[in-house]
């Protein structure tokens, strides 16, 4: 594991930060689990941060002129863009602090940007940041959908889903394609860490945003964002279908640090995927074998994580063992050549 | 004393550059600028010159990498072409809009399609309108000196703007000149420290690029249409200083052999010292004629063209490059347009050539001299501007 991680101290839940980088009075809508993310993972990482927010929801309910809910310094420049930029700003930190021209350059920068800014049209920008390895946190708001310009299909938007641009009909189930894997993207990098959260779960989102700031090199996190906007569910479900999405399946927890993964919550007794869908009206036209298709990438999308992080629990269990053996081995030399050398001053 | 060296363009742009002491570099390889940031990354590996240098994966990440590492400061530096600039479009906007002084050269060549990596003037004219100030060099020590310049303009407070200097593709770029550098102690403090108020500080937080909603957003415009109006001041004393130490004067519009000229030739860039060639040989025979060439191409130096051209009865604008459906190219309807409000105002005949590559010679200008006096007697062409060296298709 990384050496920056044996220092990680867990957020306690009595005692968590107080200063909200995001402030109160943004315009986001009522219920919205992606400000809810955004504002936790903001609230880990405190006063001493730049963000660089990608145009999308989170950029206009927090900046619109003469307001700012930034308590922060925050830049805004494209769509596309947030990963290009967040490394030109490590960039200059970092050579400014090299030439003596600033005194600290272990600023955190999160980069924020939503699932169309991530997998779609910025995925270019983040794949360059990612190869030349900027130190920076980059954080994706799923929320399945381009919410910001009207509920409109992104790469990232579930099988089954209605959307503006994919609606069902006759000829139509909705969305038609399962979700690009981000997390998958980001891992075959070889970043030293990827992760995903959920608000629902907010000490889990909170400490792996610390852990993302701890860590040296590209950081990427992949946050569930419930809408019920585009969702088409109540505002109070918010977390509810949070919740549900972990204990569903459909949306498993879990870290990759330096290529290991590792399972945060192995659910055992999972949900039917019906309970989650059956709360949001994007999925009401589905029918039961629609539901059972559903139902069968979850379960083989989950068995794959679980088969991932085995290996490392495998793995680590072989090294354990390997390191018992090789303990008890030089203590069985150990005592030989003990023996030996007695029976040696003896004779 | 100071000794002229044989080197190519891009190589002294790269030396003024590194003069400037940039903090960051971003680049993506494209053809003619690739000796400039070749040249950058070597003195940075070398340890020559102290600076991040950023292979980034895209013109879109290298300027969208720039605006991010001025936000934060840094001075900066990048160099593009053709598709390269079109490719940063988006952002150029951007860049003058959160008035960060980034620096950037343009080594210009054609737009495709069809593919030309040659050159002419189509990527920064489809680039008119970013905000970014704009200068056109005609020499080698003209580009390093460009270089110079731009780098004290933009970290002027006042200005707060980005600037393109544009340098011909191959025809400058490539070409080995004898170029006067200067020591850096010979430079003196020419060159302000980089110092910038509004920054991403987290000593002090700003929000930068907020949503502009109807009610702010024409205002945000003007501001930024003020500024460069205004960054004129600022530049026209940068060239002042330069000329005052060192003793190489810049105008907005550069005059040659225009007294008693009745025709005025106008171009921009390095066909410029072609056209002199052509003003010189028609002078011996007699022909009053001269050349203005425009240097500062935003903002655009109104009054001083407008002085330039005050005893002229003919202008033959060259451009080159072909705005579309558009009744002449962009220098011509600037300069018409510039004009228009003017009593006594000369004739305007616009002329394009040298596009992608094809080669511009002194008989072009011949050419030029000849139908513009010919328009003015006989009356204009039928069509508002002529190509020259179009060859029947």
């Amino acid at each position: 594991m990384e050496t920056a991680l044996d220092t990680f101290e867990k957020f306690d839940p009595q005692h968590l930060p107080e200063f909200e980088p995001l402030a109160p009075g943004h315009r986001a809508c009522q219920g919205c689990g992606e400000v809810l993310a955004l504002r936790l993972a903001a609230k880990a990482l405190g006063r001493e941060m730049i963000v660089v927010s990608a145009t999308g929801c989170m950029e206009i309910i927090s900046s619109a002129y003469p307001q700012t809910a930034w308590r922060v310094p925050w830049l805004h420049v494209a769509f596309e863009n947030a990963a290009a930029v967040a490394s030109g700003v490590e960039a200059a930190l970092r050579i400014m602090k090299g030439k003596g021209k600033i005194t600290r350059d272990d600023i955190p920068i999160l980069a924020v940007a939503g699932d169309g800014g991530t997998a779609d049209i910025g995925l270019q920008a983040l794949s360059g940041a990612w190869e030349r390895g900027h130190n920076f946190i980059y954080l994706c708001l799923d929320n399945e959908a381009y919410m910001n310009t009207g509920i409109q299909r992104s790469s990232l938007t579930p099988y089954g889903a209605a959307t503006t641009t994919s609606p069902p009909g006759k000829l139509s189930i909705g969305e038609g394609h399962f979700k690009k894997d981000l997390p998958a993207i980001a891992v075959a990098h070889k970043i030293p860490y990827v992760a995903t959260v959920n608000p629902a779960y907010y000490l889990d989102l909170m400490n792996k945003v610390k852990k993302a700031a701890l860590i040296q090199g590209p950081a990427y996190l992949h946050a569930f964002s419930p809408c019920p906007t585009g969702w088409r569910h109540e505002g109070r479900y918010a977390v509810k279908i949070a919740r549900l999405a972990v204990q569903t399946r459909v949306f498993p927890l879990y870290e990759v640090i330096n290529g290991k993964y590792f399972l945060n919550r192995k659910v055992t007794k999972p949900k039917p995927v019906r309970e989650y869908l059956k709360l949001q009206r994007r999925f009401a036209h589905l029918t039961e074998e629609d539901i059972e298709i559903i139902q069968e990438n979850v379960n083989n999308e989950y068995d794959r994580l679980l088969r991932l992080s085995e290996e490392v629990d495998l793995e680590t269990k072989l090294t354990t063992s390997f390191q018992q053996y090789l303990d008890q081995l030089k203590q069985q030399m150990d005592e030989a050549y003990k023996k030996l050398r007695e029976e040696f001053q003896h004779t | 004393m100071p000794t002229r060296t044989p080197m190519e363009v891009s190589i002294a742009v790269a030396k003024a550059v590194q003069q400037a002491d940039v903090d960051v570099i971003a680049a993506y390889p494209i053809t003619p600028q690739t000796h400039i940031v070749e040249h950058l990354s070597e003195l940075v590996a070398n340890g020559e010159l102290q600076a991040n240098f950023m292979n980034v994966e895209s013109e879109h990440s290298a300027i969208s990498a720039m605006v991010g590492a001025a936000a934060a400061g840094a001075s900066t530096f990048t160099a593009t072409s053709s598709q390269g600039l079109a490719l940063m479009h988006e952002i150029l906007f951007i860049a003058s809009s959160l008035r960060l002084p980034i620096v950037m050269v343009v080594a210009n060549r054609a737009l495709s399609g069809p593919i030309s990596i040659w050159n002419d003037h189509s990527d920064i004219m489809a680039e008119r309108d970013i905000g970014w100030i704009q200068v056109f060099c005609e020499n080698g020590q003209e580009a390093y000196d460009s270089i110079l310049h731009a780098f004290r303009v933009v970290r002027d407070p006042h200005v707060l703007l980005p600037m393109v200097v544009n340098i011909d593709g191959f025809n400058l770029t490539h070409v080995i000149e004898p170029i006067y550098l200067f020591d850096q102690e010979e430079l003196g403090d020419y060159l302000p420290e980089h110092r910038q108020q509004l920054k991403l500080d987290i000593d002090h937080p700003v929000t930068m690029g907020p949503v502009g909603i109807p009610e702010v957003y024409t205002e945000a415009k003007k501001q930024v249409e003020d500024a460069l109006v205004n960054s004129k001041q600022t530049i026209l004393a940068a060239w002042q200083e330069f000329a005052r130490r060192f003793g190489r004067t810049y105008a907005p519009i550069e005059a040659y052999r225009v007294e008693g000229a009745k025709i005025l030739l106008m171009t921009m860039g390095v066909i410029s010292r072609t056209a002199m060639g052509a003003v010189d040989r028609l002078r011996e025979r007699g022909k009053a004629v001269g050349l203005i060439r425009c240097r500062l191409w935003r903002p655009f130096p109104l009054p001083e063209f407008r002085e330039a051209v005050r005893q002229a009865s003919i202008i033959a604008v060259v451009d080159r490059h072909i705005s579309l459906g558009a009744h002449s190219g962009p220098v011509c309807q600037e300069v018409r347009s510039a004009l228009y409000t003017l009593p006594n105002r000369p004739q305007v005949f616009g002329f394009v050539l040298g596009l992608g590559g094809r080669d511009v010679t002194v008989h072009d200008f011949f050419e030029i001299v000849e139908l513009s006096e010919q328009y003015a007697s006989q009356g204009p062409p039928a069509s508002e501007y002529t190509h020259i060296g179009l060859r029947e298709v």
